[in-house]
């Protein structure tokens, strides 16, 4: 059975001020989707929401992921049904380093199905996570490194992608991933994504530009406008969206940008 | 006016109430040495120091030093010396084997175990004896060493350093000698254990690492929590002799019901290296001074502090790092969290004497708070008398963000799990500087326990 992650009638709130007005959308393993739109549309209110930021609150609509509403569920929780967020802007976490890090995360998955789990043997972790630094181009000291403090730009994406390898996700949103990159950087990321891409892998790539998209092809485009999904269509509509910009899509839904 | 007079008469009548309960005369301290089997010099030690504590009132929240830490709340055990004796003689327990084996890993080069002012363990390799190493316990050195002891003994941190500091001299029961001939590279590390699980105990020590030597000694105080208060009172002084090379690991993790006082003092001479690292697990309160000596060109010192409170735990460093002389290096890094009602207070001070050019001093205290309940202050200070140095220092209270904690639950750790992994990381800087796996496993096991 492959995972669906739904989204139905989603109504945010950030201090009082509503910023999604009623989004809707499906996300299916093995699909990749972008969703795009201008700054402060609430592209990113939605990835955190989906993830369970407390900033966020929902005041309806329901988010579905295999028969279960994740809104009812904690941040840890969501992660473990399967759910990722590469995050905009990953904070530093001083004193903790990215190996440390991936194998509490995977420790703390295998608690969560049998508590009495000793957690993924330390010589297993280490192949896993060589064999994943491998596969995304990575430099293996990169595993000694205090996660996410003094990485350049590009490196805080790269560890997003690294962590979205080695835990596995069946759902991953990608929030502004190619934000702040370079176009070396990019490629790269963009590459590590395409790596895992493929059946059992859904994505969601949240973007501003198109670019990303010259990379890793969507299935399928949506476009957000004041805080709802206006325009759905294939890879052509980011295409369109690269050639003409919003206006357009301001102007036929100036009820939405208003 | 009428206030500060009213504050003054209140914290007299305090000291009246305090001294009271720990009245000590000439005869206790004359049975005492009859009793410990005193040489002469070590009675008469004893008596000049007990002149300082009959003549040095006990400290008050009036004193600068001790404004922050009220120790009015203790309830005195009785420190006649005879009764101390009978309460040792019962329910006498055993150390923990986990005190005895894990902190310095596979091999030890000596290790001492004294259990209630009793040595119940003590070995040094053959190696190490006969290149004229001492390891022994603190008594038995003012009898087999006296020479050699009195050179240090009481020379950093003299009877008139403060009350706690007379104290311990007067009636000091049990505590440990470390002297490394010039020239002796001590390979393995010396371990001693102190279990301090008497209502009233007494240790001084005394770590002496001669010119070109080397050593490492782990030295840990601890007892087993009970229910009535119990004190303990140390002196500790530390040498480091020119290009000696001296790594002092202390780990203080007394039962909660423990009230600690520590006078304690390091000097370090000409581009000799000290290595001070402190970890404060337990005690009810504590309150530690430590102080480093930089008195000749070059010498070098690092002072890095651990220290995780929780229930009604009051932990108090007071630190000072003084540079003496020209091109010296100090460091100290104190890294504390704070959990449940608990409190902490560091006091730190970087003093420069005048012509102690091109020196270099540093001072950071970092402290995590993880409830509302509790409170850090964090209190640095510089006091600089040259004018070609590089002083710097920083203090900073926080509390865990929520920001890092989405993070880490977002991929899948639960609130506890990400809260620990955060507070491992905060203390990694101060682990890192830890030598030993086993040292660093105990306060991992420290910080889960506490966070559990």
């Amino acid at each position: 059975m492959s995972a669906v992650l739904e989204i139905r009638d989603l109504h945010v709130s950030v201090e009082g001020k509503e910023i999604l007005r009623g989004v809707n959308l499906v996300v299916k393993q093995g699909e990749v989707h972008a969703l795009m739109g201008p700054n402060g549309t609430g592209k990113s209110t939605l990835s955190n929401t989906l993830m369970g930021h407390p900033h966020y609150v929902v005041t309806s609509g329901q988010v579905i992921m295999d028969g279960v509403d994740l809104l009812e569920l904690g941040v840890d929780e969501r992660s473990r049904m399967g759910l990722f967020l590469a995050f905009q802007y990953p904070v530093a976490i001083p004193g903790v380093t990215v190996a440390n890090f991936l194998r509490t995360a995977i420790n703390a998955r295998l608690r969560a199905v049998d508590p009495k789990s000793k957690g993924m043997p330390i010589p297993q972790f280490r192949k896993l996570l060589k064999e994943r630094m491998d596969t995304l181009q990575m430099s293996h000291d990169f595993a000694g490194r205090y996660l996410n403090e003094g990485f350049s730009g590009g490196e805080k994406k790269r560890a997003e992608i690294l962590q979205l390898a080695t835990l596995e996700p069946t759902i991953a949103i990608m929030d502004e991933t190619d934000s702040g990159l370079d176009i070396d950087a990019l490629r790269i990321v963009a590459d590590g994504i395409n790596k895992l891409v493929g059946p059992k892998l859904g994505v969601l790539i949240i973007t501003h530009y198109q670019r990303m998209l010259n990379y890793i092809k969507p299935d399928k485009v949506h476009i957000m406008m004041g805080g709802r999904i206006v325009e759905s269509g294939g890879a052509d509509l980011a295409l369109q969206l690269e050639a003409q910009g919003y206006e357009w899509v301001r102007e036929r839904y100036a009820e939405a940008a208003a | 006016m009428s206030k500060t007079t009213t504050t003054a008469a209140t914290s007299e009548h305090a000291r009246q109430q305090v001294a009271a309960a720990v009245t000590l005369t000439k005869a206790d301290i004359q049975k005492l040495s009859v009793r410990l089997r005193d040489s002469d010099w070590h009675a008469a030690e004893r008596l000049r120091a007990w002149r300082v504590f009959r003549d040095t009132p006990m400290p008050a929240i009036t004193d600068d030093a001790w404004r922050r830490t009220d120790i009015r709340g203790l309830r005195w055990p009785e420190l006649k010396p005879g009764r101390m004796q009978n309460a040792a003689k019962n329910g006498h327990s055993a150390v923990p084997a986990r005190l005895l084996r894990p902190l310095v890993g596979g091999e030890h080069g000596g290790q001492l175990v004294i259990n209630r002012g009793k040595v119940v363990e003590r070995n040094l390799a053959a190696s190490l004896r006969r290149k004229g190493v001492i390891f022994t316990d603190f008594l038995t050195a003012t009898r087999q060493h006296s020479d050699l002891l009195r050179k240090y003994l009481g020379k950093s941190v003299p009877a008139s350093q403060g009350k706690f500091a007379a104290m311990a001299a007067c009636l000091a029961d049990q505590g440990v000698f470390v002297y490394v001939p010039r020239g002796v590279k001590a390979e393995l590390p010396l371990h001693s254990v102190i279990w301090a699980d008497a209502p009233a105990q007494f240790s001084r020590l005394v770590v002496v690492a001669e010119a070109d030597s080397a050593l490492t000694f782990v030295h840990e105080l601890a007892s087993q929590t009970q229910r009535q208060h119990a004190v303990h009172v140390g002196t500790v002084e530390v040498y480091a002799g020119r290009n000696a090379n001296l790594q002092f690991i202390e780990v203080q993790s007394l039962g909660q019901n423990v009230w600690h006082f520590a006078h304690e003092r390091s000097r370090v001479q000409r581009n000799g290296k000290l290595d001070w690292i402190f970890s404060a697990i337990g005690s009810r309160l504590t309150k530690n001074f430590s102080e480093i000596d930089l008195v000749e060109n070059g010498a070098w010192g690092r002072m890095s502090g651990f220290y995780f409170a929780e229930g009604d735990q009051h932990l108090d460093h007071d630190t000072q790092q003084n540079h003496h002389a020209e091109h010296t290096t100090s460091d100290l890094l104190f890294k504390g969290a704070l959990r449940d009602r608990s409190r902490s207070v560091w006091q730190g001070m970087i003093y420069v004497a005048p012509g102690a050019q091109k020196t270099d001093g540093y001072q950071a205290n970092r402290n995590l708070v993880l409830s509302k309940q509790a409170r850090a202050d964090s209190i640095p200070g510089l006091e600089i008398l040259a004018d070609d140095v590089r002083c710097t220092h920083g203090a900073t209270i926080g509390q865990l963000e929520m920001e890092h904690m989405f993070y880490l639950m977002s991929r899948g750790m639960p609130e506890a799990e990400a809260r620990r992994v955060l507070v491992d990381g905060f203390f990694d800087p101060v682990m890192e500087r830890i030598p030993f796996e086993g040292v660093r496993e105990r306060l991992k096991r420290v910080i889960a326990q506490k966070m559990g």
